[in-house]
């Protein structure tokens, strides 16, 4: 426990700063480096950071496995969703220009929608996959 | 010729260590490692293809005039292909796992004497 | 509607993958998964009529106009082959309920089903794109998918050939993207049409050939041709028996028909076949292909490993006809693709059904079958008979044209070779039928016929290769027209 103090509280401090960088990449993805995957995967760091500190059973505590599956079909169909949507408002598939009063407003709208479904899909995805492997063959906890 | 072709030097050096240790290696993960770097020199390639000489970032400056920009397009085609490269890494592995725990070895001339 | 369906055909089955992993009950993610192949066998055979009538459809999405946008073109080349691949997904789906039940533990049926439906994302899409880069997208959304649903098998050698089709499939996608890439740096546009119209200017420097080559490997090795097919075998034996009869008819198809699409449409045939020579190889690799493969599935004791390398030769017999590079060549190979997913998925389905039963495809599990199960091992027989090539089967009428084809040319030793390869599955199938028409079973073991959702979708197979041989004028027309604008004789 002794030696376990510096890690404990150093990630205490820095995960909220990790998700909030995951936030910051995803939102600035049309101005700079960044955008839903490079996010997802910052923001499923943040969980993993988590993990490896604390233990595997306080993460999925805090995210339960089936939230993780969940998110990861559910961003899919977000991203799917805002497809469908620009049809039935009169345009071809994923024409994010229909999604508002003017095209450019539609793009903003658009691309914000769909990053977001790209974010959701891949956090799932990177905290399943760690959730499948984390899980398998200990002896010991 | 070699100076200025550089980036073509190290895609294809990383291009022949992937392939080496994909199809030399026996040990699974080796040969999972292998297909990394491979694609890895893959996204190298189109990423220096992409980069137009004296030109900037692809990020729209705003009131500025005849600005140089780099092609945007192999990068998101990269974005793409680093995806791919995740999710087959990702399903190799799982596949790995599983296969040590039927197997008890992932070592492949092992796997292939059949070993109980 | 109408207009939109290019997309609805691959949105509506990529929507359909999360609702089923989402739902997570067996039966309701079968059910989801029907709806989804139903729908794509309707749209699809829509987009053939319409194609067949109209011409090339063109669909933008996102609203952006062709070479700076995806667009989705469907013309009769890829609308047939959609129709071939959702008419086997429309089948393999019912079919798969108690097969997959049988085979698979029931906490991942409802994975089971997405990756299933997802892998029918990727090779519709793989046949409707324009987009050079959007064919390797959804080329290894279909290859991830078809991974993970053979490593699903009961064996655990299902793992070592998943394992292995996963490093050989990444590799040869990844020699595509090299190609793709090569064939961006001089033209700068990665739409299908705007290439086919920059390629001939920048046909001369190094760079194309090159990248001609990296696509030629990256997709044979996709398409299991005769030296690249090691992921094949194990590939088909060990996966559940509804995975091989889905990915045995369909992924090795739409791979040629990728083949296709570059070689004609996107290089153009004389680049292809006048400056680059491809015949020169493709000839002889399909032809050592037919008569390697046949021999080596003659000494099989597994029969679906046995009908693997069988695929690998009828894969030589497509390849060959698309060498000879004539409309009727391309005929033959054309036709080929549906007859061949007609045979090998009724076959598939028939070693389903007595992996149902037995509980094992090997040969000496199954003495005696013929008379157990009656049903079943009849449609093995028609199966094999079309595999063959006898008349009245669908493979009489590839077989035929391909001699055609190969007679017009005055290529003799081709047209030897390809009766050879008659003569071979001949040698295989009498091998299975010898031993369950003509061997004592063990009344012991209890063996019945197979349920009746098993058979229904082996029969409507097999009674297609009845259909279709008899009356082939529709396949004939729709692939004659599908070759007739590959060479650009109707533009």
């Amino acid at each position: 426990m002794d030696d376990r103090v510096i890690l404990r509280v150093g990630a205490k401090v820095l995960i909220p700063f990790i998700l909030l960088f995951a936030l910051y990449v995803q939102f600035h993805g049309d101005y700079g480096p960044g955008g839903g995957f490079q996010a997802g995967v910052i923001f499923a760091a943040g969980f993993v950071l988590y993990a490896l500190i604390y233990g595997l059973e306080n993460v999925k505590q805090v995210l339960p496995p089936k939230v993780a599956y969940t998110c990861a079909a559910s961003g899919v169909l977000l991203y799917a969703g805002v497809g469908y949507l620009t049809m039935v408002l009169g345009g071809d598939f994923l024409d994010y220009g229909v999604l508002a009063h003017n095209p450019e407003h539609g793009q903003h709208y658009g691309i914000l929608l769909v990053e977001l479904g790209v974010l959701i899909t891949v956090f799932g995805v990177m905290v399943g996959v760690f959730y499948a492997f984390a899980g398998r063959g200990r002896l010991d906890s | 010729m070699v100076l200025g072709l550089f980036n073509y030097w190290a895609v294809i050096f990383l291009m022949m260590i992937g392939l080496y240790t994909l199809i030399a290696r026996d040990n699974l993960i080796k040969k999972i490692l292998g297909l990394n770097i491979f694609q890895t020199s893959v996204f190298i390639l189109y990423i220096t293809m992409g980069k137009v000489s004296e030109g900037t970032a692809p990020i729209f400056v705003k009131g500025v005039e005849d600005v140089v920009y780099s092609n945007p397009i192999p990068h998101v085609l990269i974005l793409t292909a680093i995806v791919v490269g995740v999710a087959t890494t990702s399903l190799g592995l799982s596949l790995v796992i599983r296969i040590k725990e039927a197997y008890g070895t992932i070592e492949e001339d092992e796997i292939e004497d059949g070993r109980p | 509607m109408t207009h939109h369906l290019p997309v609805l055909l691959v949105v509506v089955p990529l929507v359909a993958a999360p609702i089923a992993a989402l739902v997570n009950r067996p039966r309701i993610s079968w059910a989801v998964a029907v709806v989804a192949t139903l729908w794509t066998l309707y749209a699809a055979l829509g987009l053939l009529s319409e194609t067949m009538a109209v011409g090339a459809i063109h669909y933008e999405l996102g609203g952006w106009v062709a070479p700076y946008g995806i667009e989705y073109v469907v013309d009769p080349v890829n609308a047939w082959v959609m129709v071939i691949v959702a008419l086997i997904g429309a089948l393999v789906t019912p079919y798969a309920r108690r097969s997959v039940e049988h085979e698979i533990s029931e906490d991942r049926i409802p994975l089971f089903y997405a990756a299933f439906i997802l892998c029918l994302t990727g090779l519709l899409g793989i046949a409707i794109t324009g987009d050079v880069f959007n064919v390797f997208v959804f080329l290894e959304i279909s290859s991830l998918s078809a991974y993970a649903l053979i490593a699903l098998g009961n064996d655990r050698r299902a793992l070592m050939a998943s394992f292995r089709y996963l490093i050989m499939g990444s590799v040869g996608a990844t020699f595509i993207v090299i190609g793709i890439g090569l064939m961006y740096v001089m033209t700068g546009t990665l739409n299908m049409a705007d290439l086919a119209n920059r390629l001939p200017e920048v046909a001369s420097s190094r760079t194309i050939p090159v990248a001609f080559t990296f696509l030629t490997v990256g997709i044979t090795l996709k398409l299991a041709l005769f030296p690249l097919h090691a992921w094949l075998p194990n590939a088909y034996a060990y996966a559940p028996s509804a995975v091989t009869a889905f990915i045995a008819s369909t992924a090795t198809k739409v791979a040629v028909y990728l083949l296709l699409r570059f070689f004609f449409t996107v290089f153009g045939a004389a680049f292809s076949f006048d400056i680059m020579q491809l015949d020169l190889i493709l000839i002889p690799l399909a032809l050592i292909g037919i008569v390697t493969m046949s021999l080596v599935a003659i000494y099989q004791k597994n029969v679906k490993r046995l009908l693997a390398y069988s695929s690998i030769a009828q894969i030589g017999y497509m390849v060959l006809g698309i060498s000879l590079a004539s409309v009727l060549g391309l005929t033959a190979g054309i036709l080929h693709l549906f007859n061949h997913a007609l045979m090998k998925g009724a076959l598939f389905m028939s070693m389903g059904c007595v992996m149902y039963r037995v509980g094992s495809v090997r040969l000496e599990r199954m003495s005696g079958l013929g008379r157990s199960m009656p049903w079943t091992m009849a449609a093995f027989v028609v199966g094999g008979l079309s595999l063959i090539g006898v008349p009245l089967t669908v493979g009489f009428i590839s077989k035929w044209y391909l001699v055609q084809a190969a007679l017009e040319q005055g290529m003799w030793p081709v047209a030897c070779v390809v009766l050879i390869g008659s003569l071979l599955a001949l040698m295989y199938i009498w091998k299975v039928v010898e031993v369950a028409y003509f061997r004592e079973c063990d009344p012991e073991l209890g063996i019945s016929e197979a349920p009746f959702s098993l058979l229904a979708p082996t029969w409507v197979l097999v009674l297609c290769n009845l259909y279709f041989g008899i009356n082939a004028s529709g396949g004939v027309d729709i692939a004659t027209r599908a070759a007739e604008v590959l060479l650009g004789v109707l533009s």
